[in-house]
């Protein structure tokens, strides 16, 4: 989908995919061939090449988000002390632990690099992240695998509005294609046999069989109102309420009634002092597999009632492909675009409409709306359930 | 090989691995104040040299290590390589 804000903003409001045919290495052999993978990406970009080698793939990612978004936010002058960070991930540098588990069986235990531990431990893109900085406020990683994304930008925002902090870069990143997780993922039948990589994530559609896998991340810059005020920051959007819960009961398959995601969305309402009628988009968690789009329908319409059918739902994942633990950031992300440019991206590959999930899904092309108060749903493998709540930001 | 071959030869591990330019590698430059190598750049520039030159240099070996000259002797001396 693009390195940068508006590259990403223009190929989503263009309704194009991010997915190809898996190119980073040979997908021959494995069930799934097809991904949403970044290409020719230079971390050398983004830090010194003694750094990128250190690092793994996933915290490349998280490092040029953060840095991308402190641009965009205009670089503001801050006190590190109380600046936070939290970047999410679903299983962190498994890059790296993939490779040095190859060394060890090649070469045995002596021949493994001292950078394996601080490589793939998930918590390596936070603490990165906290040291291109300098940023030594609050920091933590939170790892609910697909509602990872979401869970941090709810944590940085509770450390703001709590007061541990005065603004905080928040996100989440994934770098997880490899044969083994294709493998994993395909086995649990998770994923999407569709061989046509743009149209294999269809949303909401009859024929949806599973997601793409894809990788990526997302970082926002959170600031209180009066910090941001002060130096006259360019606002996209208010961060209204943050709501979670688990479903408790499967570990992997959600709810089938949407229990779970109906309790962390009328919790975020609830946090954000919103009805469930104020709402004018959802960015759905919107997977494409059969179970998960049912059952957040069924939520959305349990806690909307009628109202569940005059409201804009889109799934980005039909264009982005699941980012897992990066996610729910992209998506508080999108969520704070449609309500600053005023547009809806669409749910691409919607061609036949389903009995249970028969919303408005925005489908094929992206909608002029305005949006006052956005959603965005992320449900992770686990139970675990994060919602997050935009807002339009009237000074 | 010859002393001028073998010195050249960890200076190009050296470089790479530490991601330096090959100019700032020179015998007597000493890793951490130099370099910039921390205790984990040394360990694993030296899993490099082991790899390249095929022998074993435990870690009670490396202590005193501080310059570059002391990692080319080092490796000489495992290899037989005289001054």
């Amino acid at each position: 989908m693009g390195i940068g804000l508006e590259t990403f903003w223009s190929r989503l409001t263009s309704g194009k995919s991010g997915v190809s045919r898996i190119r980073n290495f040979d997908p021959a052999g494995l069930p799934v061939q097809i991904a949403g993978e970044i290409h020719d990406f230079d971390p050398t970009v983004w830090m010194t090449p003694k750094e990128a080698k250190r690092t793994d793939r996933v915290v490349h990612f998280a490092v040029a988000a953060a840095k991308l978004a402190w641009q965009d936010a205009g670089e503001p002058s801050v006190d590190p002390s109380r600046t936070a960070v939290v970047i999410s991930t679903g299983v962190g540098g498994l890059t790296s632990f993939v490779h040095q588990l190859e060394v060890m069986a090649a070469k045995g235990p002596d021949r493994i690099s001292p950078f394996l531990v601080p490589q793939m431990m998930p918590n390596a893109s936070a603490g990165q992240v906290a040291m291109a900085f300098g940023f030594t406020g609050p920091n933590e990683c939170i790892t609910t695998a697909c509602a990872a994304g979401a869970h941090g930008v709810g944590e940085a925002f509770r450390m703001v509005r709590d007061g541990l902090a005065d603004a905080a870069i928040a996100g989440g990143t994934e770098a997880a294609i490899l044969p083994i997780t294709v493998a994993g993922f395909a086995q649990a039948h998770a994923l999407t046999k569709n061989p046509d990589p743009e149209r294999a994530s269809r949303p909401f559609d009859k024929h949806r069989d599973g997601f793409v896998l894809s990788e990526g991340a997302c970082a926002l810059v959170l600031e209180t109102e009066e910090h941001a005020a002060a130096r006259g920051a360019r606002i996209y959007a208010e961060f209204a309420g943050f709501g979670q819960s688990a479903d408790a009961h499967h570990i992997t398959a959600p709810h089938p009634e949407g229990l779970g995601a109906i309790q962390a969305i009328e919790a975020c309402l609830q946090d954000a002092g919103e009805t469930p009628e104020a709402i004018d988009y959802i960015n759905a968690h919107g997977t494409s597999t059969q179970l998960n789009d049912a059952a957040e329908t069924r939520a959305i319409k349990k806690v909307l009632g009628d109202h569940a059918y005059h409201v804009a739902i889109s799934s980005t994942k039909s264009m982005t492909g699941h980012m897992v633990g990066a996610a729910g950031a992209v998506e508080a992300g999108v969520a704070a675009m449609a309500i600053s440019r005023g547009v809806i991206p669409p749910t691409i590959n919607y061609e036949t409409p389903d009995e249970v999930c028969d919303l408005d899904y925005v489908p094929n092309q992206a909608r002029e709306a305005t949006v006052r108060l956005a959603v965005s749903n992320a449900f992770g493998f686990g139970g675990h359930n994060a919602v997050v709540a935009l807002r339009r930001y009237d000074s | 090989m010859d002393m001028n071959e073998l010195q050249t030869k960890v200076c190009t591990i050296l470089a790479e691995n530490l991601s330096i330019p090959i100019e700032q590698v020179t015998p007597q430059a000493r890793f951490q104040e130099d370099l910039d190598a921390d205790s984990l750049d040394l360990v694993e520039a030296v899993l490099a040299l082991e790899e390249e030159f095929n022998v074993t240099i435990p870690e009670e070996e490396m202590e005193g290590v501080r310059t570059v000259g002391q990692a080319i002797q080092l490796v000489a001396d495992k290899l037989g390589v005289a001054a």
